[in-house]
């Protein structure tokens, strides 16, 4: 097999290896972009709240207060060294987005529009209308673009390759659409592969793609992860499909109601508290709902329009006149592959960015705005640093690939049942609560799994385009990072923000 | 209930029990419960990442926002190529927004932006990509290098926005399998989830041609040769 050489190769196409590409670019070395989509389908697009940087361009702000938010929110798990810097570079950020052409929504007085998220002591979040994730996405598509940056679609991870010295020097891929192994040799490798918020399966507000693959890549070549344990679970998703329902139909004064019509906790809370409180009436048997009605039909329209058309949807019901059904799911996962202060990982060669990377600014839950933000600039860092990898002569060590592998197994169990009732039961036991005694069952579980794999095997024997084989590579991927979340939330005794022990 | 679908090698039908399902909840449906081989693309099941386009009754749809009919027939979009089912190669496609130049080419050295002028492309920027516009094109039958409805309707937004320093070289990039080639059948607009009207906007784009100095090719080649004689 020939490998097809470049100075950094880019695992994934949403914000954070897009921003990365663009960056890697301009410090003039060549950039190839693989991603197992299209650059403009991955989860960045579904972002909407905004992205912060205290411009202060609608009330007073400053730099320290956004940094003081952030790490409240963090409980303590984050370092504070790389909030300032995030934070500072916020503003920088923000006009750097400006100038490459994303349409940010405006001010009565022209400048770019900001609002309130929950946890910020100002409105910080910059916005683009309903889209902010969207338009973000496709302003640095088109940017990738004018630089003619390759851009390679269709390509799936199935191993970072390793150089006779020990670091990463390339990846294997599967081209999705021939069926057939490909060899990429770079002398920087940077994994911008997302979150593993599907690990719960449906119970997620995620993209399907969302499966932790490039996670569970590093993992196998020893790159070290952080903060497994720490998951976001957002408050209102729609019952029946997990869909979204933004934040703002609360920030907005919606009410949650249980079956009796009742409110039951303050709607305005921070995420894993409201989540909580939820879970807890849900326990008793109740039903939750979000109530918006009392906002009117011309706000619901003006404000939430998207909301409404999904909720007629997904659960036919007309938020108008409605009440919503709704349930916490999987929403974003704080920890990921930790990288140092130029988002190079434990492993040499190997940088990361975005989602699935941890460079310790969310700590143990996430504040509204600060994911976008996030992604852009330590897109950049980790872009540029990689860039910077001086040249090296390498030779790429031979590695088995999972495709011949999974050749030999039989098809006895159905992978998509396990994959299903995996995810529920990570959801149940490795949620928004957690028990000791359940997370070891939970683990126990994994491992039975696991050992069960080579009984799965896929069904779809066609070389072309196999998404039946896709999904089964992706749930080994799933129990290999769902492995580790289990386990590092068994490590964690004490309760610390989205990571709730309940004491038995 | 029973569908159809166009597989790459027949017309499949598939029997149901599902009840009020998108599309989308249908097709995964039956990979996980009745076919595997079954492919199709999706992602975000919201109407935003543009994975899940392909066409019910001759019809574009997202099949995440498509509740589902008896009798409905799925295929997969036109003028792409099919790789396997309803799963399409989009890459030449969107190989158009390059050809196109479908970027800020210059930032104005300085600028301002009014909540009227953010709204002026705010339409057209919500555009998700996902290529309905692309299958409805009649265009692609008579000219496959035709830069097409969405590509056109990016440029728009780039010449329309305050902060394009250079829309020249945008307007000359578009004369040619561009503005002028397209039939104004409005076929794309009808399709399109978003709302956006790419017809609309090569009109608009046909404006600004006008203004720099272009003119519609097949009118001039028609009346190019008039010397004020009658050719009848």
């Amino acid at each position: 097999m020939n490998s097809l050489k470049t100075d950094v190769l880019i695992i994934g196409a949403g914000g954070a290896g897009l921003v990365a590409a663009i960056h890697a670019k301009e410090q003039g070395v060549s950039v190839k972009v693989l991603t197992k989509e299209y650059p403009t389908r991955s989860q960045t697009c579904m972002a909407q709240g905004g992205i912060n940087a205290a411009l202060g361009n609608v009330s007073e702000d400053s730099v320290e207060n956004h940094i003081a938010n952030t790490l409240k929110s963090a409980h303590g798990q984050a370092d504070e060294e790389a909030i300032r810097f995030m934070c500072s570079e916020a503003l920088e950020t923000v006009a750097w987005l400006e100038n490459i052409g994303v349409c940010f929504s405006r001010t009565e007085d022209g400048k770019i529009a900001q609002r309130r998220l929950g946890g910020a002591s100002a409105p910080r979040a910059c916005y683009a209308q309903d889209y902010t994730g969207l338009k973000i996405l496709h302003t640095l598509y088109d940017k990738a673009l004018s630089l003619g940056i390759d851009i390679e679609n269709e390509k799936f991870l199935l191993e970072l390759l390793e150089d006779t010295q020990g670091g990463v020097s390339g990846a294997l891929m599967l081209d999705i659409r021939s069926g057939e192994l490909q060899k990429y040799e770079a002398n920087a490798v940077i994994l911008a592969s997302g979150g593993y918020s599907r690990i719960y399966d449906k119970n997620s507000t995620n993209s399907t793609a969302s499966t932790g693959d490039g996670i569970a890549a590093a993992l196998r070549v020893g790159a070290k992860l952080i903060d497994m344990e720490f998951v976001q679970f957002h408050p209102t998703a729609l019952k029946k499909s997990s869909i979204l329902i933004s934040e703002s139909a609360r920030g907005e004064g919606g009410y949650l109601l249980n079956s009796k019509g009742e409110r039951f906790t303050n709607e305005l809370a921070p995420r894993d508290e409201v989540s909580r409180a939820i879970h807890e009436e849900m326990l008793k048997g109740e039903e939750i709902f979000l109530d918006i009605r009392h906002l009117g039909e011309d706000f619901i329209e003006e404000g939430l329009p998207q909301e409404r058309k999904l909720a007629k949807l997904y659960e036919d019901v007309d938020p108008v006149h409605d009440l919503i059904p709704i349930k916490p799911v999987a929403h974003y996962t704080m920890g990921g592959i930790e990288v140092d202060n130029k988002s190079q990982t434990s492993v040499s060669g190997l940088f990361a960015c975005g989602e699935c990377a941890n460079h310790r600014v969310h700590g143990a839950n996430r504040l509204g705005g600060n994911s976008l933000l996030e992604i852009v600039v330590f897109g950049k860092e980790a872009g540029i640093n990689a860039a910077k990898m001086a040249k090296k002569s390498t030779q790429l060590q031979e590695k088995r690939s999972i495709i011949e592998k999974i050749q030999g197994y039989t098809n006895e169990i159905d992978f998509y049942e396990k994959k299903q009732s995996l995810g529920d039961l990570l959801y149940t036991k490795v949620g928004i609560v957690r028990k000791k005694g359940e997370l070891q069952e939970v683990l126990e579980e994994i491992k039975l799994l696991k050992s069960q794999l080579p009984s799965m095997g896929v069904s779809d024997s066609s070389k072309v385009y196999n998404t039946n084989l896709l999904e089964f590579i992706e749930f080994h991927n799933v129990l290999d990072v769902a492995e580790v979340v289990v386990r590092a939330a068994l490590k964690r005794d004490k309760s610390c923000g989205a990571h709730f022990m309940e004491e038995v | 209930m029973k569908i159809s679908v166009q597989k790459s090698d027949k017309l499949q039908e598939y029997s149901l029990e599902l009840q009020s399902a998108t599309l989308l909840e249908v097709l995964q449906h039956i990979k996980t419960h009745q076919d595997a081989t079954l492919s199709f693309s999706s992602g975000c099941r919201s109407s935003v990442c543009g994975s899940c386009s392909m066409r019910v009754n001759e019809k574009e749809v997202l099949a995440c926002s498509y509740k589902v009919q008896d009798g409905d027939k799925i295929e997969p979009l036109r003028n792409v190529e099919v790789i396997r089912d309803l799963v399409v190669d989009m890459d030449k496609a969107y190989d158009f927004n390059a050809k196109a130049k479908a970027w800020l080419s210059r930032i104005s050295p300085e600028f301002s932006i009014s909540q009227e002028d953010e709204k002026i492309n705010e339409l057209q920027s919500d555009c998700i990509l996902c290529g309905s516009c692309y299958s409805a094109c009649p265009v692609y039958s008579v000219n496959e290098e035709f830069l097409g409805p969405f590509a056109l309707t990016r440029v728009w937004k780039y010449v329309s926005d305050k902060r394009e320093g250079d829309t020249q070289t945008k307007i000359d990039t578009i004369q040619n399998n561009g503005v002028w080639d397209c039939t104004l059948c409005n076929e794309c607009t009808v399709v399109c989830p978003q709302g956006i009207s790419s017809k609309a906007d090569i009109e608009k784009l046909r404006v600004k041609s006008t203004i720099a100095g272009y003119s519609d090719p097949s009118f001039s080649q028609s009346f190019g040769s008039f010397d004020g004689s009658p050719s009848f």
